[in-house]
This record gives structure tokens, sequence and C-alpha cells, in this order.
């Protein structure tokens, strides 16, 4: 039996050619059509399905031998499924990695788009639990499909009300619709809607990829993308009352650090590295002193 | 003290270690050779392979092995093993009318052509846990008799006659076969990509969604009209050849389900038939398996829609337990942007409900520290 060797054996970047060139058709379909979900014959990946095998099949299909990956989770280079994904890339395609946003030609993520505004060339890809932005108002894809057809958004409008009605305010905070090019109601994955902005005319292709769902879609770049909202309650992202406690950015989109039981908090960037580059640029926030040297 | 999520890589591969430790066990017990695991825990194999779908019963008990007998885990090794694997061509029908059979019986006739035979079956056991496995078991050599060439014709076959019993049903003749694995999936499905889908869906989902039908949700009268098990030829067209050449032979289990049908305006009355089909020898996801493929073909048959089994897309999107396991187990990784910006929108609608409801704040002094 020699099933040990032809165990070892994987194309570049894990897929065979096929498959990539099923799914760079499906990718091109998308950014033809922005906002559009394509249907695609997604793979079982070597991850689970909801661990970003929508996006690590996205990635190994437009990843070249030169390029750069970045790959974050919740903003960071450095949790444990950003870590596994990067090593799965640098094993079956033995590409450069970096941590530094502008160094990357690719950069995959979940639930967050980096503070430093992307350039030209770079491809963002998301990974997408739910891609359809209808689904918790409705759950039968052969009604969502259709309703995405005829352009038919009212019900996503009347929830939207409905939380404004309750609430005084609309009550997402994630996964925020937007509508792209004036056409697709799009869901953006779960990043928080502070980062809905970025996806704006935005000079990056973003790729988003839904593995278990078998759907990708796109974001060509320079394409109006725009969250839905009301003349009287228009659009706002979260805004944080403290800058990061280490590199003191304002405008930027915190994570809270429970410090003790008893209520200690501190507030620290979500994306990592932005935050270590402004502390390599000497910026220092009002804990950064104390804590440089416990992280293990 | 802030104690940041560093240390992702070392984390990892020092749980990885762990792990493969705690597989192994007690180093003073022998390890398990994937010899003793195809041999001796057979019914696992089949079943890793069929909802793996990948005959291969070296690599399913390899699966098995490395899963630490975790079936979904040794299932999804399986698939992402599968997946990578080259497409040469597409075999033609099995025909298990010609198979080699080791076990078949019917509920609908005492007695029928080419016989009921018991074979290696758990019925009629008497569930008593036996001393005597716990140590090494001689076990005395089974009857056996020489295999019988001759066709057994299905059941269906046999009833077809009177025309009470639908025929296997017609499918456009340009129609291609689909490919589940090729092909997105899109509803409402045509009945070989349904079939396909229940051949690998979980034997746990299938048995309860059956089970329903039998509880009322969707009663579909079913009699057992067949079932059987047994080895089949797998035949490739060769264009070279002209003709077709066995690649070899799988063991497979059938069931066709026999349901009583009243006829509706699309139908007269006559017994529909249900279909079961998986790898190995695995008689109760084949019979659940044919339950739900009865049940599904509601719409087609013209029957009212009342029952879950009944509902295609609620059937087939939640069936695969790949999938399943994946996402629910993907809330175990961080969400605490997410979380972060619930926790801010909780902060203010709590905030302004205090201020509506002045003095009458709920008993929560924790809270109010917290703010």
């Amino acid at each position: 039996m020699n099933t040990h060797t032809q165990l070892a054996t994987y194309n570049f970047a894990y897929l065979d050619e096929q498959t990539k060139r099923m799914i760079r058709r499906a990718i091109l379909k998308a950014i033809a059509i922005p906002g559009y979900q394509v249907p695609f014959a997604s793979r079982e990946m070597p991850m689970p399905y909801g661990w970003g095998t929508g996006g690590v099949q996205v990635t190994a299909s437009v990843l070249g031998p030169d390029d750069t990956l970045k790959v974050i989770d919740q903003g960071a280079d450095d949790t444990t499924n950003a870590v596994s994904i990067r090593a799965f890339f640098q094993k079956v395609a033995n590409v450069a990695v970096t941590t530094r946003t502008a160094d990357a030609t690719i950069i995959q993520t979940r639930h967050r788009i980096p503070e430093e505004t992307l350039n030209e060339g770079q491809i963002l890809v998301y990974q997408v639990p739910i891609p359809e932005p209808l689904r918790f108002l409705e759950p039968r894809e052969t009604e969502t499909r259709k309703m995405h057809a005829l352009e038919e958004y009212g019900l996503m409008h009347v929830k939207l009300y409905e939380d404004i009605a309750r609430n005084g305010h609309i009550a997402t905070t994630y996964a925020y619709p937007v509508k792209v090019e004036g056409r697709y109601v799009m869901d953006p994955s779960p990043t928080p809607k502070f980062d809905n902005p970025k996806m704006h005319k935005s000079q990056a292709l973003q790729l988003f990829g839904a593995g278990r769902e078998k759907r990708i879609y796109a974001i060509p770049p320079y394409t109006d993308v725009i969250s839905l909202d009301f003349e009287d309650h228009p659009f706002e992202v979260q805004s944080f009352e403290e800058p990061c406690a280490l590199c003191a950015a304002c405008d930027v989109y915190l994570d809270e650090v429970i410090l003790d039981d008893l209520g200690g908090r501190m507030f620290v960037c979500s994306d990592t590295d932005h935050c270590e580059k402004r502390r390599a640029d000497g910026h220092v926030g009002p804990l950064a002193g104390e804590t440089a040297e416990t992280a293990p | 003290m802030y104690v940041a999520v560093k240390g992702g890589e070392a984390a990892i591969s020092n749980a990885h270690k762990l792990l493969a430790d705690r597989r192994r066990g007690d180093r003073s017990v022998p390890a398990m050779h994937i010899e003793q695991i195809i041999e001796q825990l057979g019914l696992a194999v089949d079943r890793i392979m069929s909802e793996g779908s990948l005959y291969d019963r070296e690599l399913a008990a390899l699966a098995f092995k490395q899963a630490r007998g975790d079936m979904i885990e040794a299932i999804f090794l399986l698939r992402a093993y599968r997946t990578t694997l080259p497409r040469f061509g597409y075999s033609n029908p099995i025909d298990t009318g010609a198979m080699l059979i080791e076990r078949r019986i019917s509920a609908t006739y005492k007695d029928l052509p080419g016989g009921q035979l018991l074979g290696p079956t758990f019925d009629y056991t008497h569930r008593l846990l036996d001393p005597e496995l716990m140590g090494s078991d001689a076990v005395e050599e089974p009857q056996t008799r020489e295999g019988n060439d001759a066709r057994t014709p299905r059941v269906s076959e046999i009833l077809a006659h009177e025309g009470l019993i639908e025929d296997d049903g017609d499918l456009p003749d340009d129609h291609q076969t689909g490919d589940l694995t090729r092909e997105p999936m899109e509803f409402p499905m045509t009945r070989d990509v349904r079939l396909q889908a229940l051949s690998r869906a979980d034997e746990g989902f299938l048995l309860a969604l059956g089970y329903s039908t039998q509880r009322g949700f969707a009663r579909s009268h079913p009699f057992a009209g067949e079932i059987r098990i047994g080895e089949v030829d797998i035949e490739i067209d060769v264009p070279e050849l002209g003709f077709a050449v066995s690649l070899g032979r799988i063991r497979v289990t059938e069931c066709q389900m026999i349901n009583q049908f009243k006829g509706s305006a699309k139908s007269p009355p006559q017994f529909t038939r249900g279909y079961g089909l998986v790898f190995g020898q695995s008689e109760r996801k084949a019979m659940a398996m044919s339950l739900v493929d009865r049940t599904l073909r509601a719409t087609e048959l013209g029957e009212d829609l009342t029952a879950p089994a009944q509902d295609e897309e609620f059937v087939i999107s939640h069936s695969d337990n790949v999938q399943a396991t994946g996402f629910v187990e993907h809330l175990k990784l961080p969400h605490y942007v997410d979380f972060q910006a619930e926790l801010d929108l909780v902060r203010r609608m709590r905030a302004e409900y205090e201020q509506t409801h002045d003095g009458e704040t709920p008993d929560d002094d924790g809270l109010e520290a917290a703010q």
C-alpha cells in the first residue's frame, strides 16, 4: 500500500487547478456583478466549515508564488485561527507572509477590515458565515434569490424601521447591510458596522467567500458601498469614549479587555498591526508602559 | 494585568502534541492496527466511508484511528482527502439485481424469488453483554455455501408486472446525472442529486427524520419491500475499448421502501417507493434514507406539505454533518469584535431604559458598578 506517499502530494495552495479555475470563474462573475452572490461548488477543506473555508478557497485560487499573505481574525494576526490559516498557506503554498498591512498583497480576514487604508493591487478576502443579508428575515434560499432578482428589499427596510420604532435607533451593530453600486443588498460579513465606510470606494479588490453556503461575491475597486439607513436616521458608526490604552489611537475600533473582576478594564486597538506600528512611531497610550512586558 | 492573545502559534503546537498523546493513550497498551479496525470495527468503517463518500476501507480506518473514534471527525478527514482527488470519469449505474447477496430480506412477502437470507445481522440477538468478549474470543467458523450467480430480482421488479407499483421513474433523455460534489446545490433539486445528498447525510439526522414520519409528521405508510446487502461490480465505460470494464467490487446496502398511496390529481392510486442506498453495511441508514426520500417526494406526488421531513430545503441544507459540525463548533472561535459591538449597544439601550424607568432599575449592582 502506498497510500502514505499519495497522501503527501498536494497541489500549490492545496486546491487542484481545475477547482481553482472553477473558483476563479465564480470570482470573475462576482466582480462583474458587484454584490451578487455567485453559487460555486465549494470543496471540503482541511479545516472545518464555519472556520474560514470560503475565504481559504478564494485565497487559494488567487494566490500566486510571489504574493505576500496576511491573515487576521478579529483584527489580530496572532489569534489562533489566523495563525492556523497562515500556517496552512505557508505549508501548502510556501508563500511569504507578513503581519504588516501595507506589505501584504492578499489579506484574508475574519470580522475586521484593517485600519490602514488599502491600496490598489491589494486584495482583501473576507470569510463569510452567512452570505445572505436577508437570511434571518426569510430562511428559504429559493425565496431570497427571488427577492434579490426583483430588487425586493422592502423587508430589510421594514426590519430597520422596526428597530427604530422600538429602540429609537437601528439595533444592528455588525454584519450591517449595505447596498452595492445601487443594486444588490449585501452582507459585509460579521464585521462591526464601524468598518462599513472602509468598503466604500476602496482601492482594493474585496472578495467574499462563504464555503459552507457555497457562495462567492465581490466588490471591485472604486465601487459604491452604502450602508442602509433613513434620511432622518442616518447611518452612524460606533465611537469610543477613550483612545487605545497602548497607542493612544482615536477613531479606531477597540477591544475591551477585562483587567480584574472589579469592573476594571482597558480598551486596546483590535487591529494589532496598526497598534504596533503606532507604538513603533512613538505614540504612547496611558497604560502602554505597564503592559508591554506582561504578555507571555 | 493585560495578557494579550499572543502565543497562538505555540499554543496550537502544544495542543496538537497533547492531542497526539491522548490519542495514543497508555503506551503500555498495544497500538491499534489499521487491519484490526477494518476487520473488527467494520461497521464504523462502513459509516465513515458512506458519509465521507469515499469507498476506501484502509483510509476510513486510518481516519477512525486518527479521530480517536469520533465518527464525524473521521468522516471529515476522509472528505477533506476525497475532495483533492482528480475525477477521471463516472461509472455506470450499479446493478443491484446482480448483487452477490449476503443478506436480503423482505417484509412484504413471506417468500420471493431468490429467497430470504438473514446474513450477518444484529436482529434477533439478545442484547446481553457478552463477557467472553472481554478476553480474546475464539469464534466458530460460520456456515457458508457457494455464491449464486443468478440474478436476484429486486422486489420492485416483481411487483412492477402488475402495474401496482410505480416504475423507477424517468428523467429526460438529455438529463446529465448531477454531481453534488462538483456543482453548487440548487433548490428545488432533481431526485438524483437529492439521493446523493441523502446517501452521505448524517445517519442520526436521517434516522430522526424518518422516525418523525412514522409518528405522524407526514405519514407515508411504509413497508420494507426489500433490504439487501452485498457486493456489486463497479463498471466504467472506456471509450477506447468500446465496452465497460470492471474496476472492482464494493459492498452496498440497498433499501426499497414501498408506500401506500391513495392517489392524487397527478398520480393514480398505487404503491410508491422510497429509495435508500449507502456504502457498506448500514441498514439503519438505508432504511431511514428511503423513508426520507419518499417523504421528500411530496411535491412531486401532489401531497399536502405539513411536516419538516417533507421540506427539501430544510432537510438537505441541514443533513450534512461535516457542514453542521463546522458551523456549530465555529462558535468557539473568537467573536470579541462583534461581541464588543453588541456590548456597546446593550449598554446604550440599558442606559436609555434606566432613564425612562427612573428609580425602578432591576436589582443588578454589579452592572451599575461596571458603569
